[in-house]
């Protein structure tokens, strides 16, 4: 990380992300994951390179809609859509979406550190009143898991990969530092390599 | 006696069904009622009802990445809203088609709808989206069927925009 890191606003969350999306990632079978851009895309990839990873760069609010694309699509593949609390507030409607589509193969993974990770730290929405797990089960999403420790990774794997979904679940994530863990950043070959993998491009 | 010319949504129906298209992604607008009864009405195709137009941009992109064809529909008013969304095809070279029906264009009433009106073609292709606008009803079948072979077949993001002067304006019962 650069050293001009500006210091945390104060969170009680203790989960470190890495290590938690990592072993997280170990339950995942044959699941297609669809990263909002920035730190669930590092995340994911400094856990292992994998075609079925759709890494994103851009297009922030777009990661739980992009799933659903891809869930309607391939219902027989369970897909995780994992993203950040600013990029999922950005795109909070599309949990209504989701609910009107119901499909039972989509997990939704928000990982909360409550800031703008990316960009400097400042204070996002979620750090005082907002309830995001709450405002899932408004929309008509009924399976929502709200975890503060590390230790209910198995039943949170449980929800995204097996649980029928539509399924929710809100991790409260601490503030870290951790390494870039850059994947390869060309959207037409993260697409290529990601069609190969389930079978609808030839290689 | 004279038989009732068919509504242009039929023509675009069985351009969309002669190419899989099977899902639509939308917020809809009155031009597009007809269109949109019509997928309702398909068992073999599905009406995506979104809360705001970008993210019918996620949803189609995502069906292609899935091995599926769709389109997105919506009022020009719309097309505002999904042009940062549009770099996710558009970086990843997957087909993105979009139906457009224009808004304050040919006889507007509502001068709220002009300007995303006036701009929603020179929007769509500075971001790099093709554009096929079309003033006449007998032609958008075959602007729609072009539209959607460039798209699905050279991967590119391709727009067809019906001019307000087919859809007629709305005048709330006003004048």
């Amino acid at each position: 990380m650069t050293s001009t890191t500006k210091p945390a606003h104060p969170t009680a969350n203790k989960i470190k992300r890495r290590p938690f999306v990592a072993e997280l990632l170990q339950h995942r079978g044959s699941a297609l994951v669809v990263p909002g851009l920035g730190s669930p895309t590092w995340d994911i990839s400094a856990a292992g390179d994998q075609p079925e990873y759709l890494y994103s760069w851009g297009g922030m609010g777009l990661a739980v809609s992009t799933a659903l694309g891809i869930a309607l699509a391939q219902p027989d593949r369970r897909v995780l859509a994992i993203t950040g609390d600013g990029e999922m507030m950005m795109g909070i409607g599309s949990l209504g979406v989701v609910a009107d589509q119901a499909p039972k193969n989509l997990g939704i993974l928000v990982l909360d550190n409550e800031h703008f990770g990316e960009t400097g730290r400042q204070n996002g929405l979620t750090g005082a009143r907002t309830d995001m797990c709450k405002v899932a089960e408004g929309f008509g999403i009924a399976k929502t898991l709200l975890v503060t420790e590390e230790s209910q990774v198995g039943a949170l794997a449980e929800l995204m990969f097996k649980t029928p979904g539509p399924t929710f679940a809100v991790a409260k994530i601490a503030i870290t530092e951790d390494p870039w863990a850059l994947p390869i950043k060309d959207g037409a070959a993260i697409a290529h390599r990601f069609r190969v993998s389930i079978g609808v491009e030839k290689p | 006696m004279a038989t009732q010319k068919r509504h242009w949504s039929h023509d675009v129906f069985t351009e969309m069904k002669a190419r899989d298209i099977q899902t639509v992604a939308t917020i809809p607008d009155g031009g597009l009622t007809q269109l949109l009864n019509m997928v309702v009405a398909d068992k073999d195709m599905r009406l995506v009802t979104l809360s705001t137009e970008e993210e019918g941009i996620g949803v189609a992109t995502g069906q292609w990445l899935g091995g599926k064809r769709a389109m997105i529909a919506m009022q020009s008013s719309g097309v505002g809203n999904c042009i940062n969304a549009l770099g996710i095809p558009l970086t990843m070279r997957a087909p993105c088609l979009i139906l457009v029906t224009m808004r304050g264009q040919w006889g507007e009433f509502n001068p709220w709808q002009v300007p995303m009106g006036t701009a929603t073609r020179t929007v769509l292709e500075a971001v790099g989206v093709r554009c096929f606008p079309v003033e006449h009803p007998e032609e958008i079948g075959e602007t729609f069927a072009a539209a959607a072979d460039i798209a699905f077949n050279s991967r590119l993001s391709a727009a067809v925009l019906v001019s307000q002067r087919v859809i007629g304006a709305k005048g709330f019962g006003q004048k």
